[in-house]
């Protein structure tokens, strides 16, 4: 079938066709004519947010939750450049999403046009690709074309910027498949020789950790089986870092947790230690890596990536392989076959001695309630939900990563790369969308749940029952700590003033509020939260000056962990304060 | 008290061959300056019969590390078919258009005449006291010429950029 059709028609059509089911949007001048399309379209559900920054995040917490893309759609201008944070963390994260933005007519772009931004230009580095459609008759292919970009190699967000009178003018469209040129194809597998030096170095290897991250997670779920299964040949110990957490079970023996600045004790000392260190699908971040001098000094490296840029970025590693991570497990676990690996009993010892340091053990407190106590809790009364968990950035979203253990993928939704305050909202809104049946936690800080807190309107709208666990300590507790550790504890405008009344402001959406004072009050709360059908917004009072440990100081090497019960001088040098 | 450590750095030149479609040009200029790399010339033309391919020629210069990273940013933006390090590859050459507008009158007119005649500059524009030279070259020899015209009237300087393919009968 072949027929004439309007440029906003046939991008819903194109939708349609990529098997979308919700689009995460913001309506507005630029895009009326595509709104007009959606009017009364059963096939895609349009999720009206209250910012654009709020569709963007929806948009991964979706995309992060069930493994598809996530749609945006906003108008030009201001709509575009408010989706920007939520592209970018995307991009960071390596999370697939489509952004559609509206733009000025194509006859006024360039002329300072109301709500015009140059949103191509500005998108421009923090996509993985991005169009300016010029004619519709190409809206097709390009719709087409983005989602492939979007969803295969290393995910990224893709942006279509249409302006409005392409979306207005017509051109032919058909059903039939779509003819364009094939030009992006990354490279999945890795070669025989690559696969079989790996698997001899693993087998050779004495003291081996798999170092794991988001790529694990985006590879899909056969990779997280993969992961285990050699895990399993080989024996050796498994770290991850914040964005890998779920590929492997936190109640496994060779578990050693996170890594990195709050990381565990055994995770960065086995790192440190390790003859090899396998990295499935992470990148060595600096938040991982610590001084980059002293990373992982004895140990040969094997980095497994899709994304050729990630290799010998920061860390020099003596096997690249470049390829999906699923895909490489699995020729890796070929390869390996019956092979016995070498007796990692002498390593296990060691790490159990590492164990014994008991990192995460914390002091108890009789006045407040322990913020890494409410996160253990939680867990306890909710893990037989197996719930999907966002968070927000800063001590919280550290806490949650350390004390809510995972034990599959695409339950832990949480902004990595570029630590976005105002994620785990509309993240946990997106993750409920895909998920309806799921118990939806954001557990959130009082300084960070206020930066998209317009959203609790969506959840209303959409009779949403997603869940925000603030742990509140009316501070911005993890700026807080570093003007304690590093500017001596000068609090330059780190103190959560005027905050409102959480339960009243849950009230006034139309959500429950309920409020924890103390100890004696947490399990009841949390249960009160469960058991509420609809949202809920729990204002959990924690003590107020905890710090987040264990920490790697900036600057500092993976040997050089602060642990609780350690004095900390309250100052460092300018080297040291010079980085993130 | 910190300082701001440099590391040694290297000369690098690159084709890039890429989509010749809108934004191009940004994107990979935009990578240079995001990513904090450097740029000494930037020449791009399109290069097939219906203008569907650029090939973009890129001076570069930083640690060795850096290079590896800039070829390896460069290859996975979509747009971009093939980026080929020359100065990995090995014996290239390495040429660059250069107009030279000199200005003077006896002696010294002569003189700059003569030089252009040893360095196969050609006028391309007379006047009675004033030539245009277009020379090609190796950019050091384009050096050479200008710095030798300034004492003879230098007037302007205009300079295309280096392009660049690696010898030998196959494509690098």
């Amino acid at each position: 079938m072949s027929e004439e059709r309007s440029g906003a028609s046939i991008l819903v059509e194109s939708l349609v066709k990529q098997g979308v089911e919700f689009v995460f949007g913001y309506p507005g001048g630029a895009v009326l004519p595509i709104y007009d399309a959606l009017f009364g379209d059963e096939r895609l559900r349009h999720i009206l947010v209250r910012h654009e920054a709020g569709a963007a995040h929806a948009a991964e917490g979706y995309a992060r939750s069930t493994g598809k893309p996530g749609i945006v759609l906003v108008t030009s201008g201001p709509g575009a450049t408010n989706a920007i944070t939520g592209i970018a963390d995307a991009y960071m994260d390596s999370i697939p999403m489509v952004v559609i933005t509206g733009q000025v007519p194509t006859g006024l772009i360039g002329s300072d046009a109301f709500q015009e931004a140059d949103t191509v230009g500005i998108s421009r580095h923090c996509t993985k690709h991005n169009y300016l459609v010029k004619d519709p008759a190409d809206l097709a292919a390009i719709v087409d074309e983005a989602f492939q970009i979007a969803t295969t190699g290393r995910p990224g967000p893709v942006l279509i910027d249409i302006p409005k009178d392409v979306q207005i003018a017509m051109a032919t469209w058909s059903d039939g498949p779509i003819q364009r040129k094939q030009r992006y194809s990354p490279r999945t597998e890795g070669t025989p020789d690559e696969i079989a030096r790996a698997v001899a170095m693993l087998a050779n290897a004495k003291a081996p950790v798999f170092y794991t991250g988001g790529g694990v997670i985006n590879s899909g779920p056969r990779a997280t089986a993969l992961l285990r299964e050699l895990q399993a040949k080989t024996g050796a110990a498994v770290t991850s870092t914040l964005m890998g957490l779920g590929a492997f079970p936190a109640d496994h023996a060779d578990w050693l947790g996170m890594l990195g600045m709050h990381g565990t004790f055994e995770a960065n000392m086995a790192m440190n230690q390790a003859d090899l260190i396998v990295c499935v699908g992470a990148r060595f971040d600096d938040r991982v890596t610590g001084r980059l001098d002293a990373f992982a000094p004895n140990s040969e490296k094997i980095h497994i990536d899709i994304d050729r840029a990630s290799i010998n970025k920061t860390v020099p590693v003596d096997l690249p392989i470049i390829g999906d991570c699923a895909t490489v497990l699995d020729q890796m676990l070929a390869e390996w076959g019956t092979r016995k690996g070498q007796d990692l009993t002498g390593w296990k010892a060691r790490i159990d001695g590492w164990r014994e340091r008991k990192s995460l053990a914390y002091p108890a407190n009789a006045e407040a309630i322990m913020p890494q106590l409410a996160i253990e809790r939680l867990y306890e009364l909710t893990k037989s939900k197996a719930p999907v968990i966002s968070t927000e950035v800063g001590q919280h979203q550290m806490w949650a990563a350390q004390y809510f253990p995972f034990f599959k993928p695409n339950k832990w939704l949480t902004s990595g790369g570029l630590g976005t305050m105002g994620y785990g909202l509309p993240a946990a809104i997106g993750a409920q969308c895909g998920n309806p049946d799921s118990l939806v936690i954001d557990i959130a800080g009082d300084a960070s749940i206020q930066m998209n807190i317009q959203e609790l309107g969506t959840a209303t709208q959409y009779r949403l029952p997603v869940k925000v666990f603030i742990l509140n300590n009316e501070w911005m507790g993890m700026v807080r700590q570093w003007q304690e550790l590093t500017y001596e504890s000068r609090y330059s405008n780190s103190y959560s003033d005027s905050l409102p009344d959480f339960v009243k402001l849950a009230e006034a959406y139309g959500w429950k509020g309920i409020r924890i004072e103390n100890e004696s009050e947490l399990d009841a709360g949390i249960q009160a939260m469960i058991d509420h059908p609809g949202p809920v917004i729990v204002d959990c009072l924690v003590h107020k000056e905890t710090n987040c440990f264990p920490m790697i100081p900036s600057g500092a090497a993976h040997t050089d962990m602060i642990l609780y019960g350690d004095s900390v001088a309250g100052t460092m040098d300018d080297e040291a304060k010079a980085l993130v | 008290m910190m300082h701001i450590q440099h590391e040694a750095e290297e000369r690098h030149v690159l084709t890039v061959t890429v989509d010749n479609e809108a934004g191009i040009l940004a994107k990979i200029a935009g990578l240079f300056t995001a990513r904090g790399y450097n740029i000494d010339s930037l020449t791009v033309a399109d290069i097939t019969d219906n203008h569907s391919v650029s090939r973009i020629t890129i001076v570069t210069h930083g640690p060795r590390s850096q290079i590896d990273q800039i070829h390896a940013q460069l290859e996975r933006l979509v747009p971009v078919h093939k980026v080929v390090d020359l100065t990995e590859v090995g014996p290239h050459v390495a040429r660059e258009l250069a107009l030279v507008k000199v200005a003077g009158i006896g002696e010294k007119r002569v003189e700059a005449l003569r030089i252009a005649d040893v360095f196969r500059a050609r006028p391309v524009d007379t006047t009675t006291e004033s030539f245009i030279f277009e020379m090609t070259g190796a950019p050091d020899k384009i050096d050479s010429f200008v710095a030798l015209m300034r004492d003879l009237g230098l007037v302007e300087v205009g300079r295309t950029g280096i392009v660049a393919m690696a010898r030998g009968p196959e494509e690098a």
